[in-house]
């Protein structure tokens, strides 16, 4: 691997997210921090929602936050790219191999998606407190998780801008972001479906259901979880599958 | 010396739907093609190229003959469905790494990065070839300048003009100073001006000793620039050589494009009898191509001939010794057809 070539990928793609950085800023965070005081602020206060409810909340808003800008950041430019305009064939053109070229964009949405969860919590804390419970009782186990879930939505943000064109951007935010986002346990904790047993267990396919539960056992232990090894070794199991699809869909786009 | 740019049995065949205007198709015809989920279309049939360093080739042919797949192979875009391309010292396929480290490209259709000014584009291309930043800054000011783009350095590319655009692609593809230089139809869209000042910067650049690849299906552009040619058509090359040796192989040089009222047998073998003429051949419905070492004299006998046959001459064209008559003598088509 050419490490200065992999770099200066990456610095390409950082000068361009800071040349978008307000409109990057509202893509990210204005849902999130409105869902926040809607359902938490408002819903709570207004006695719809018990007050532990907040925190319940909490990670499910961060799961989102993180796969929605993960998938957004990776897919949406390799979609344009691949598109008419081939924008992206100067950097295949680099002397490194176009797998990396594909690492890098996961990489480079990887960090975004970690930015995008790691300031929900800030945000999340001011509109929410008081009442907000986080107990952070194994800080590396949060961090592994955390990368696992930025991993996996940076991932299918590749494996998406690889299999979609630009006519259907529409209907893969319909068919495939909102379905997982509303059985992604984010709004709801996984036990919460014991009385749809078997939504329950058709919500399993879906691996913002894992990111949901994995960042509330981390974060909000005090609710019941799925087991801690089932979440870690499904967010492996997406990353590695996920990436090895977004890598072979690349390779198919990337050469005729 | 070891070629900059060599193929061997280079073949390129696409599986995808027939276009829907290709030929004639009967019922049985149809139902065989719905049975054959994906028709294969032959891009390249065996191309071997062998490019020497320090020259200007050109690769001439048609639209759709196979010019720009060749250029994808050799420049790690298009997987060849068999054969071998080298540059230099590397297998492209076998070692697309150092291969792309050898090679600029400019694409036929702009591919510049749309979220990112000239400079900037100029920039991180230098980047991802190793450039530290202070022959960055350089080259690319020094580029700028050439291609006279210093002011709209600046600016971002989405708003430049077509011509703008290709000078951008240029610059970028020389920017890390390539041993071999891709040209996909680099002249097409521009208007004469940049026109010029790109063959000037392309001839400059093959002064400092590097070797420059362009396709185009612009004779002229050929003839003015290319030191050696190959004649590409339908993914076979037809003719290879340098512009002259190719214009000096045309039966004659002159070609007498004639069209008479009717055409009998007893007018060929006349026409053919004139002193000069080396190839008669019939074209079209009443037309006849006449290949002869001299042109417009040859038409009062032309003439004469025609009225001994009893028909009459309705149109004449005369070119002198071209590409295109070369094109024309090997397909029966014109490069612009």
């Amino acid at each position: 691997m050419n490490g200065k070539a992999f770099l200066a990928l990456l610095a390409r793609d950082a000068h361009v997210a800071r040349r978008n950085l307000i409109p990057l800023l509202f893509q990210t965070f204005l849902e999130p921090l409105l869902f926040v005081f809607i359902f938490g602020r408002v819903m709570v206060g207004s006695g719809y929602l018990p007050a532990t409810y907040k925190s319940l909340l909490l990670p499910g808003i961060m799961a989102i936050s993180m796969v929605f800008t993960g998938i957004w950041a990776v897919a949406m430019p390799l979609i344009g790219e691949f598109q008419f305009t081939r924008e992206i064939e100067d950097r295949l053109l680099a002397p490194i191999d176009i797998s990396w070229v594909a690492v890098e964009k996961v990489v480079a949405g990887l960090i975004q998606a970690l930015v995008a969860g790691l300031v929900v919590i800030p945000m999340a804390w001011i509109i929410l407190r008081p009442g907000l419970e986080l107990r952070l009782q194994n800080p590396a186990l949060f961090i592994c998780i955390t990368l696992l879930v930025a991993g996996f939505s940076a991932c299918g943000g590749l494996a998406l801008g690889c299999s979609v064109d630009q006519q259907h951007i529409g209907l893969m935010f319909s068919m495939v972001l909102t379905p997982m986002i509303f059985f992604g346990c984010t709004y709801y904790p996984w036990s919460a479906l014991s009385n749809f047993p078997i939504l329950q267990k058709f919500v399993l396919i879906n691996p913002l259901a894992y990111a949901s539960e994995g960042l509330r056992a981390t974060l909000v232990p005090q609710f019941p979880d799925l087991s801690l090894p089932l979440i870690l070794a499904a967010l492996t199991l997406f990353d590695i599958l996920l990436l090895v699809v977004g890598l072979r869909q690349f390779h198919k786009k990337a050469v005729s | 010396m070891d070629s900059a740019i060599r193929t061997r049995d280079l073949r390129k065949v696409y599986n995808a739907q027939p276009p829907a205007a290709a030929g004639r198709s009967d019922s049985q015809d149809q139902s065989r093609r719905k049975k054959e989920s994906k028709p294969q279309i032959i891009a390249l049939d065996g191309i071997d190229l062998d490019v020497a360093p320090g020259q200007i080739f050109g690769l001439l042919g048609p639209n759709g003959a196979g010019k720009s797949t060749t250029v994808g192979i050799l420049t790690t875009r298009v997987r060849p469905t068999s054969g071998t391309a080298w540059i230099g010292p590397h297998d492209v396929w076998r070692d697309q790494t150092a291969a792309k480290r050898l090679i600029g490209v400019v694409a036929q259709r702009p591919n510049l990065d749309f979220s990112l000014t000239a400079r900037e584009i100029l920039l991180f291309h230098g980047a991802y070839f190793g450039l530290n930043s202070q022959e960055r800054a350089e080259r690319a000011w020094v580029l700028l300048e050439r291609f006279k783009l210093t002011d709209r350095a600046d600016q971002l590319v989405r708003g430049f003009s077509g011509g703008m655009m290709q000078r951008v692609s240029l610059a970028r593809a020389m920017m890390h100073d390539p041993q071999v230089l891709f040209l996909d139809e680099p002249g097409a869209g521009l208007d004469p001006q940049t026109r010029l000042l790109l063959w000037e910067i392309i001839r400059d650049y093959n002064q400092k000793g590097r070797t420059v690849l362009l396709t185009t299906h612009n004779m002229e552009e050929a003839d003015a620039l290319c030191q050696q040619l190959a004649i590409i058509d339908h993914g076979k090359i037809i003719a290879a050589g340098s512009p002259r040796e190719l214009k000096a192989s045309i039966p004659g040089g002159f070609l007498l494009r004639l069209r008479f009222a009717e055409r009998p047998d007893s007018l060929i073998d006349g026409l053919g009898k004139l002193s000069g003429v080396t190839e008669v051949r019939p074209s079209g419905d009443t037309g006849v191509d006449v290949y002869a070492g001299r042109g417009g004299s040859l038409i009062p006998e032309v003439v004469n001939t025609a009225a001994g046959c009893g028909v009459e001459l309705s149109d004449v064209h005369i070119s002198e010794p071209s590409l295109e008559n070369l094109f024309l003598h090997h397909t029966g088509r014109s490069l612009r057809e």
